[in-house]
Formats: structure tokens, sequence, C-alpha cells
């Protein structure tokens, strides 16, 4: 059987988002619904099948549970396939012991064997942390003809925000000739994206010797890379420069939806040559009831409203009864929101009940001190009793 | 006798009663035509099928049939794409060097496809028309059917009906639960037993009136078995009464759909214990603008709204321009409505854009139709 593919990617999906908190409770960040009827692992899937690749490794290890029934066997992103196709990788055990993934290398070092099942070329890294459109295929075309043995994919940051970033220091032609991880006063704007395309063989020469090394930490960014640049590898830096957004924090997530709202979007969903595909159940269409009053926001099928809701994201299958007021939110599917309920500036997690008169979030301007205010979070599966508070930058991840 | 759903076969009538909505049908076929905002009429059947747990479905068409096997494609989204069964679309089947004109009714077009329906070896048969928005559970119907020893079972419902709705459908005189006389296109006002084409008998059965009937030259189910054979077989009843629409006109289609912008008829229609399922689009949820108001409507995903939306149902893509106002109307998938526009009771088809400024509207209870890809 032949079943060689030019190019293989392989996402990083087992990351617990410790930065979400109770977002993260029961699902892995990939998982985390984004936009009303996505989850965040929609947009590397849908951007691997849109590129023409069609062989992905998913390699699962923090609560696979959603994880794994949402790809189920990637039909929705065109990627069950005959040959190639999704494949869920978690750890598993061998004659020699079993191990957990011990950090981003050490995940794509345990599944070579998966990798080589397809004889590749190229092997492309992603994660599942970034809301983006790019078209692989453009960067694998630039590391060819750059004949380099690793591409990664920069984009500009702001200067005080580099020092989030692994941050790379690239000549006129693209070429690396330093890189830092988060370092504490960056010299240079260029962040990598997390996103990277290795030639196979090079790829698994330094998997393999950064196994070897015990004090490795095994990752990409802190020893995969520096080991690259040490030996004088070709390593270039791709530009990107659409629009490009880590969800790793609850305002980051929170930032990301309501800029879905602009009147000028940067991320254009409604693009029909590069859909974003989702798995989603079969609901009916939204139900906008007599007296509801709804504005600048996007709703999603399979939802009831019947109250005001103004500048939010409303995720599959959620109900906003008469009189409540949610603005300035997110409202993960299955949300439900009773009489007399506000719901502002928060992020409501999936079939979390807000019962009546209960109030969610405040308005910045309501709150004296700026220190004080946040986005509010109810985690999932939570009730918000009748009349109860949750105050604004509060996460809760019990009912109250 | 032991019995499970595997071993009911459905057969779908994709065509019967087109003409009665000759707009909507004029590219498409009764099964293909759109529904509730991203529904199509074969949705409810099918879905119904597959949620009770049959296995072997098969679609009998007739003529414009390209919408409906676009729209069914691998019959994966309905859970019928199976290595054993499945769904099966049966097209006119000619002969050669033999009269290939198309059936002409139920009976001939079943005689077409017997050996498809010897070959699934099911010991029950369902057959229904596609004319239905409905969510039937066919495991009680079969249930039903056993227990109640009769030869064939024929879904009715009870209740007053106006003389335009009798006018093309067959009503059942019930004796002991037994179907006595039946009356056929005849229009006739008052409390009446309606047949909603839907029935389920023995497939040995099945096949036994459709070799001896088709030999006679006959071809109508309802005339030939049901009206002629009302004596001789046992033909029971089984009364629906839960939330369903008959599609018999183009005003009839009108009212179907805006009475789920009831939540409660929506509810019983699709839910997530019994889901319709349909061909996905991947498009991404509705957005509503700054300036837009909306209320009392079902609108689908893939929607841009700047405009003013009552009383409507917006299908999927339908985008809706700043100033613009639908109020009372249906707007199939992509229709766009341009700047400042009036519409009102008013359907359109599929594709259709109406430009800035215009004023489009009907009476009430009276919607006009614009058809596929029209642009005003």
């Amino acid at each position: 059987m032949n079943n060689k593919k030019e190019c293989v990617a392989m996402l990083l999906a087992g990351g617990q988002g410790s930065r979400l908190y109770a977002l993260t409770k029961k699902v892995a960040k990939p998982a985390v619904p984004y936009g009303g009827k996505y989850r965040i692992i929609d947009f590397p899937l849908s951007n691997c099948v849109n590129s023409g690749i069609d062989t992905v490794g998913v390699l699962t290890q923090y609560q696979p549970l959603v994880l794994n029934d949402y790809i189920g066997n990637g039909q929705a992103w065109n990627l069950d396939r005959v040959h190639g196709g999704v494949h869920i990788l978690p750890p598993y055990q061998t004659a020699s012991g079993a191990q957990w993934y011990e950090g981003t290398a050490n995940a794509i070092y345990q599944n070579l064997s998966f990798i080589e099942r397809y004889d590749p070329e190229y092997v492309v890294i992603l994660s599942g942390d970034h809301i983006y459109k790019m078209d692989y295929s453009e960067m694998l075309r630039f590391h060819k003809e750059k004949g380099a043995e690793c591409t990664i994919a920069v984009i500009d940051v702001p200067i005080h925000e580099a020092s989030r970033f692994g941050i790379m220091f690239a000549h006129d032609d693209g070429s690396v000739y330093d890189f830092v991880e988060k370092p504490k006063e960056p010299k240079s704007t260029l962040a990598s994206m997390g996103i990277y395309i290795f030639s196979y063989k090079t790829l698994k020469k330094y998997l393999i010797e950064n196994e070897m090394d015990a004090s490795a930490t095994k990752d990409f960014g802190k020893n995969i890379i520096p080991a690259l640049l040490e030996h004088g590898e070709k390593v270039f830096a791709y530009r990107f420069d659409g629009y490009w957004k880590d969800v790793g924090t609850i305002d980051s997530l929170w930032d990301a939806n309501m800029e879905l709202l602009a009147v000028n979007v940067d991320l254009d969903l409604y693009d029909t040559s590069w859909r974003i595909y989702s798995n989603n159940d079969s609901a009916a269409p939204h139900i906008i009831g007599k007296n509801a009053k709804i504005q600048s926001s996007m709703v999603t099928n399979g939802c009831y409203i019947d109250g005001t809701v103004d500048t939010s994201v409303i995720s599959g299958g959620v109900t906003v009864e008469e009189g409540a007021l949610v603005q300035y939110s997110v409202l993960f599917p299955g949300a439900v929101v009773k009489k007399g309920a506000v719901v502002e500036y928060a992020i409501v997690g999936e079939n979390s009940v807000i019962c009546e008169n209960a109030h969610v979030g405040a308005a910045p301007e309501t709150i004296e001190n700026k220190d004080e205010w946040g986005v509010a979070v109810v985690g999932q599966d939570i009730t918000v009793s009748e009349g109860a508070a949750v105050l604004p930058k509060q996460i809760i991840s019990e009912s109250i | 006798m032991s019995y499970n759903m595997t071993n009911v076969l459905g057969i779908l009538f994709a065509n019967t009663h087109e003409g009665s909505v000759p707009e909507l049908s004029a590219k498409r076929t009764m099964a293909s035509i759109p529904f509730g905002g991203r529904f199509r009429m074969v949705d409810f059947l099918l879905s119904g099928m597959s949620n009770s747990g049959m296995s072997k479905v098969g679609i009998i068409t007739r003529t414009n049939y390209q919408s409906l096997l676009d729209h069914i494609g691998s019959a994966r989204p309905w859970d019928l794409a199976r290595n054993d069964g499945g769904l099966t679309l049966l097209t006119p089947y000619g002969r050669n060097n033999q009269d290939t004109g198309l059936f002409k009714g139920k009976l001939d077009a079943l005689y077409s496809c017997l050996s498809y329906i010897r070959h699934t070896d099911c010991e029950y048969t369902v057959l229904s028309d596609c004319d239905l928005v409905i969510n039937p559970d066919f495991t009680h119907l079969v249930d039903e059917h056993i227990a109640s020893g009769a030869d064939i079972t024929a879904v009715c419902h009870t209740a007053e009906y106006t003389e335009e709705e009798t006018r093309e459908a067959a009503c059942f005189r019930v004796e002991n639960g037994r179907v006595t006389k039946v009356a056929i296109d005849r229009a006739m006002a008052g409390e009446r037993t309606m047949d909603l084409n839907i029935y389920v008998m023995k497939t040995s059965l099945l096949i036994s009136l459709v070799d001896d009937l088709v030999s006679l030259g006959k071809y109508s189910f309802s005339r030939d078995v049901l009206q002629e054979k009302c004596g001789e077989l046992n033909i029971g009843v089984y009364e629906f009464n839960g939330f369903y629409r008959r599609i018999c006109d183009l005003e009839s289609y009108y009212e179907a759909n805006m009475a789920l912008l009831c939540h409660d008829n929506l509810s019983k229609l699709v839910n997530s214990e019994r889901p319709i399922y349909t061909k996905d689009r991947a498009d991404a949820p509705a957005k509503y603008g700054f300036d837009s108001s909306v209320s009392n409507s079902l609108i689908a995903n893939g929607c841009v709204i700047e405009g003013v939306v009552e009383n409507s149902i917006l299908f999927r893509g339908v985008k809706v321009e700043k100033g613009a106002v639908i109020k009372n109307s249906i707007l199939m998938q992509d229709t766009v409505v341009g700047r400042d526009s009036r519409v009102s009771n008013i359907i359109t088809d599929k594709n259709v854009t109406i430009g800035d400024g215009l004023t489009v509207s009907s009476s009430e209870n009276c919607p006009i139709y614009i058809a596929k890809g029209r642009t005003l």
C-alpha cells in the first residue's frame, strides 16, 4: 500500500490551558468554545484541510474525552480519509514502560512511528491554542525555496508584549540567527507563532538527540530550536501578517470573541473561500422571540433568545429568557440566562444556568478601582442561584 | 415473533404531491423543497426513520432529482451511510427496447424497484411521501401495527378540515378501528380522518399487491389498494396527534414555516431527543449589526442582519442590509435584501437578490413567490 504523504501535520492538543481556570477544568484548551459555533481546534484543523494537508495527528493528554468525541473520525473537517485523515494520538504503553508526554518535543518523539507510516518529507508542528487562518502550503513553499531545515512562522507583536513570546532574530532574507524564549527585555518584535515546518530527517535527528540529553526539558522552544541554531542548521522565519490571536487567558479569549463583533472584523468567518469547519449537532435555526432586542452580536443555531442581547457571542443551544440582559459577554453552548438575570462582561461556561435576578459581572465604568475590574467567569455545568452575584474578575468553578 | 427496526425497510416517494406547490418544485422534488430555515422536506421523514433505528431506506425519485442527489450525498448526516443497506436512491429505471415511460403511481414505481425491495430482505416496509413536516416515531407505529393484526396500517389524523385541505387528499371512514371506505380528492369540509400517506405492512404483502395490480395495469396505491381492497384487506389506522403540517399549496407551506415561530412547535418538531438531521454547510453563526432590530423570527447560521426583521424565517446566509425592513416573509438560502428596501409577505427562493430601495409586498396570507436566482 502506498501511504506516502509529502507533508503530515502534528497538532499538539494536550495542553491544560491552566490560565483559563474554570473553563478548562473539564476540557482541554483546544476544545474550548470560541466564536459561537467553533472550538479552538477547528482553526488549525480547517487550516490543514484547506492547505491540502490531509494527514493530521492530534496529540492529546489532558482531559481528552470531549476533544476525542468532538474530533470523531474527522468527517466534519473532511479528514475522514482512506489514506491519512485525522488520528488521535494519546500517550501509550510500550514494552519498556509507559510515559506521559513530557513537553512538546517529547510528545512528537513518542509518535515518530506514526509519522514514519507516511514516510513524509516534511512535518508541520501546530498547536491548538490560536485563532487564525493560514495557508500552510504557502509556508511549505517558502520552506522549500529557502532550502530550510526548519521554518518558524513569526508575527510582529508590539514591543511591550514581546516578553510573552519566543522572540526570533532574523536577517533580511529571513534566516534566523538567534532565538530567545520569553525575554525580559526583548530586542526584537518577531514572535514565534508556535507553527513549525521541519524537514523530517532533521526533525527526527534532533528529537532523538534531545531525548538522549537527560537535562533537556524536551520542548521545541527551549531545546530543539536552540540546538538547530547551535549546529548551524538553516532555520528561517516565515512572516505572517494576518489575524492571529492567542486565546490562552480569560482576557484574551474574551477579547478575541469581542473582536468578531467589530464592524470591520479582522477575522472573516463568512469568507467562503477559506471556511472554518466545525462539528455541530443538528439544531434548528435559532428563534428570536417577540420580546427580544438584539444588536452587535453573533447567535448560533439552536438558541432561544427572548431577552436583550447586546455585543455578545452566543453559542449553540443557549436560552436567554424574556427580561434577561446579556451584554459584552460570551455564552458557551447550552448556557441558560433566566428572567431578570444580568450577564455583563462575562464568560459563561457550557450548560451553566444563571437563575432569576442573578447578576454576573459588571461594566468597567461602574468600578472605581480599575484593578478590581475584570471579566467574570462562570465555569462549566454550574448554577448561579436566584439573586446571587458573581463579581467582576471572579472565577467560579462551583455552583453558588 | 421477534423483530427489530433494522428489519423494517423505509421507502420514501420524493416526487408525490409536488404539483400542489408548482412554484417550489419547478426545479426540484417535493423532497428537496427547503423548509424551516435550514432543512429540506425529506429531512423530516428520513431523520424519523434513522432515529427509529431503520437502517435501510430507499428514496424513489421520478423527475427533477438533481437537487435531491446533491442534498443526500452519502447520506452520512442521517447516519445512513452503511456498509449493509443504508440509503439507496432509486432513480427511474428504463429497460432496453421496452417502453421506458415514467411511472404513473406508487404501484408501478414500486414495481420498478421490486428487486431492491426483495434484496433488502426486510420483514416489514414503511411507505411514506415527503410532503409532511413531522417528527415521526416509526418504532411505535410498527409496534402498533403488529399488535393490531392489521394487514396494512395507515397513519392518519382526525380533525376539522377545510374544503381546500381535503381537495387533494384521501379521507377514511373508520369503523371499529378498520378503514371501511376511502374518499379520494373529494373536497368536503368537516371533521375527517385524513390519510397522511404513511403506511406499514409486511413486505411480502406489498410485493404481492404490486405484482398483482401492476399486471392488471393498475398503478395507484390509494385507489387500487386502499379504496378497492378495504373490504378484502384489514386496513387499520394509527392516529398521529403530535405536531405536523402537510404542504398542500403555497399558502400551507407559508403557514407551516410560520408555525415554527412558536417555540413550543419548534421544540416538538426539532429536539435533541429526536434530532432532525440535514446537510450542513459550515456557516458561521448569524451576525447582528449595530442597528439591527429583530423580533419573532427564525434565523439560521450564516445570516448577516443589519436591518429590521419581524415575523420572518431567514435561511442560511441571508443578508439584510442597513435600513432594509423584512416583515412576514420567508427568505431562502443566500437571499440578499439591499439597503432601505421594504419587503413583506413574500417567499424568496434561493439566491434571490432584491436591490436597494425597493418595495416588494403582498397582502397577508397570500404570499408572493420570487423564483430561484432572480434579481429585482
